[in-house]
């Protein structure tokens, strides 16, 4: 397993008041993610645990352009990665916030 | 003295060589290679049908047997080169100059044995235009049908498998040619014609029943969330958004999800009757929870699909049946049907390039074409309006609104990576190396750009009848092609105002919360549920049943 990690300053703190989500399983392609509301203003922080080597710059893509997107302020993000496709991983994160932001 | 009638003096020298064979129309199976050695010479055009879905099976095996010495240097003018018989004709020299237009399962060979000097290509076509040659330049001299039923008289019946046979044979029959037909059985009475015996020369009942391709089954339970999602976004953001109520679907995973989501996420959005009413259409499985759920008012199919027999009979309302209420297809009219009379072709592709071209080549591999660009192109000759096709071309126009045709939406629907990573989104397609390597006039593209009017993939969709400037098209392009080298290599700023333009649009811009991307949304979820939503008239292929 490699552990990637990407600290990022977004827009602002993310909507609603939901603690903790988790989304996704670990599996052949698939992917689990837990979102946790525990840092400070607008900081977030990305983890991954990935099987993969030598998608680094994908995954840094990835990143930069979820927080771009969606203003994910005051997350700390855990993935379990299982190989999972960056469409795939984009769309998991775009879920985790959605299901932060429900009431 | 000109003879004007040749053709018929050498159409009666063949009968003659052939009757030797038969009792009346009759040949025993064992005889069947002696009839064709018989009855075609060397040089001949021959269909061996043989498109996509049934094929002569049997006729294909015998023919491969005949000896090269007295069949050779055929020219093949078929639809389908999907058999491996069909790669044998040219391997053995009994056939040599070919013109088609699906190899699917055999595009790696058709690729080997031009490679090796053993077919000399003429060229690979639409079906509908390879249909066209057939009274032109390519008429055949011998074709090989299959049929379900015969009788004494030669009459055939097909059932639902009807699909090429109809334009093969009024060719041939009707220009001095020969028909040969393969059946499972011959019986007195035939539950109705779909050939008339009088085209019809010789009959062969096969030792099995002919073969049929289940293609057009997609098994639900392989449906991906992020197919769920493009699928979505092409409900919400295309088919809302014109009003399609006519239309053509690909085959493939992503088209599938659409269809499972009509009865759910579509009728959730209140379009249920305002949109994907009237269809151009293989008889998907997938479609049946929209049939069941009153979404569809009619539908035409090319060819049929396995285990859907007994669904389409209960369901006349629905397609096209004959008067034994079993269901009717015909590939040249339901092609004609997709590029003149729907509003909308949206289908799945490998590779598409930063001017929109895209192509199912991939390297070594000479797939051919089939229908999809007929269905993905925009008919010139189309004269009557319709909402989608008038909004389609105000869009695409700034010119005088009077003066202004309209526009047939041609949609592709992919994902910005396909399977192990391989990016859909290149900056070059494949298809131009495989053009020089085999010295082909032509790269084989699939639809042109300058047909495509929307691209579609997980990150959102493209209007490039919106763009206005080569350069618009490619960040429109860039701007939905994913984390691929192509969508990484974007302008953003000029992106940005894309969007702001509605030539780009989010999956959020279009009000579609991701959570929704969902498997739950599936109106079925595996082949199981579809036999339950059919009432257990779905009668699913082996290969399916996993349960």
């Amino acid at each position: 397993m490699l552990t990637l990690r990407f600290r990022h300053t977004a827009k602002g703190r993310l909507s609603g008041k939901t603690d903790k989500a988790i989304i996704g399983v670990v599996a052949s392609g698939n992917l689990e993610v837990l979102l946790e509301r525990v840092l400070a203003g607008a900081a977030c922080e990305v983890v991954i645990a990935t099987p993969l080597r030598g998608y680094d710059a994908t995954w840094k893509a990835v990143v930069a352009e979820f927080v771009e997107r969606s203003s994910p302020g005051g997350l700390r993000i855990s993935i379990n990665d299982g190989g999972a496709r960056p469409d795939t991983v984009y769309l998991r994160l775009m879920q985790g916030c959605a299901l932060m932001e429900a009431e | 003295m000109v003879d004007w009638q040749s053709e018929r003096q050498a159409r009666d020298e063949r009968l003659v060589a052939g009757n030797k064979f038969a009792e009346g129309k009759m040949v025993a199976p064992d005889a069947a290679t002696a009839l064709l050695e018989a009855l075609i010479r060397p040089g001949d055009r021959i269909c061996l049908e043989g498109d996509n879905q049934k094929q002569a099976d049997f006729l294909a095996a015998c023919l491969v047997k005949a000896n090269p010495k007295v069949l050779h240097d055929l020219h093949v003018v078929q639809s389908g080169i999907v058999l491996p018989e069909h790669i044998d004709l040219f391997e053995k020299g009994i056939a040599r100059r070919l013109d088609y237009s699906y190899s699917g399962p055999q595009g790696a060979a058709v690729a080997r044995a031009l490679n090796s000097g053993k077919i000399e290509l003429g060229a690979i076509h639409t079906y509908i235009e390879l249909f066209a040659r057939y009274v032109v330049d390519l008429t055949p001299h011998v074709a090989l049908t299959v049929a379900r039923s015969a009788d004494r008289q030669g009459n055939l019946y097909m059932g639902p498998n009807t699909e090429d046979s109809p334009s093969v044979i009024e060719a041939t029959a009707f220009k001095g040619g020969i028909v040969v037909a393969q059946v499972n059985d011959v019986v007195d009475k035939l539950p109705r014609v779909d050939i008339p015996g009088d085209r019809v020369d010789f009959v062969v009942v096969a030792p099995k029943p002919f073969y049929v391709e289940p293609l057009f089954t997609r098994d639900p339970a392989s449906i991906t969330e992020i197919q769920i999602l493009a699928a979505m976004m092409a409900i919400k953001g295309i088919y809302a958004e014109y009003g399609i109520k006519r239309l053509n679907h690909g085959i493939g995973f992503n088209t599938a999800a659409i269809e499972l989501l009509l009865p759910t996420y579509a009728e959730k959005l209140g379009l249920k009757g305002k949109i994907a009413t009237h269809w151009a259409l293989n008889p998907h499985p997938t479609l049946i929870p929209a049939i069941e759920s009153g979404w569809v008012k009619q539908i035409h199919s090319f060819g049929s699909e396995v285990g859907m027999d007994a669904y389409m009979r209960a369901r006349s309302d629905i397609y096209f049946t004959g008067r034994d209420g079993s269901m009717s297809s015909n590939r040249m009219y339901c092609q004609l049907a997709g590029l003149y009379a729907t509003d909308l072709f949206i289908g799945s592709t490998l590779q598409i390039d930063l001017n929109g071209n895209s192509s199912t080549v991939t390297a070594d591999r000479i797939a051919g074409f089939g229908g999809a660009p007929n269905m993905g192109s925009d008919a010139h000759g189309r004269r009557h309006p319709s909402e989608p096709w008038l909004k389609a071309g105000r869009e695409a126009s700034d010119g005088h609104p009077h003066l202004a045709r309209g526009r047939k939406l041609v949609v592709q629907l992919v994902e910005s990576f396909s399977e192990k990573m391989v990016p859909v989104f290149v900056e070059k397609l494949d298809s131009l190396d495989l053009a020089e390597k085999f010295k082909l006039d032509l790269a084989p593209v699939m639809i042109y750009g300058d047909d495509v009017t929307h691209i579609i993939s997980e990150e959102g969709i493209a209007n490039l009848l919106l763009c206005r400037t080569a350069e618009e098209r490619e960040q429109a392009i860039r701007g939905i092609a994913g984390f691929t080298e192509v969508g990484r290599g974007r302008d953003r700023k000029m992106v940005e105002k894309l969007r702001e333009r509605k030539i780009i649009r989010r999956p959020e811009d279009l009000g579609i919360n991701p959570l929704d991307a969902h498997r739950s949304m599936l109106a079925a979820r595996s082949i199981e549920d579809l036999m339950h939503w059919s009432g257990n008239l779905y009668d699913p292929p082996n290969k399916f049943r996993n349960w």
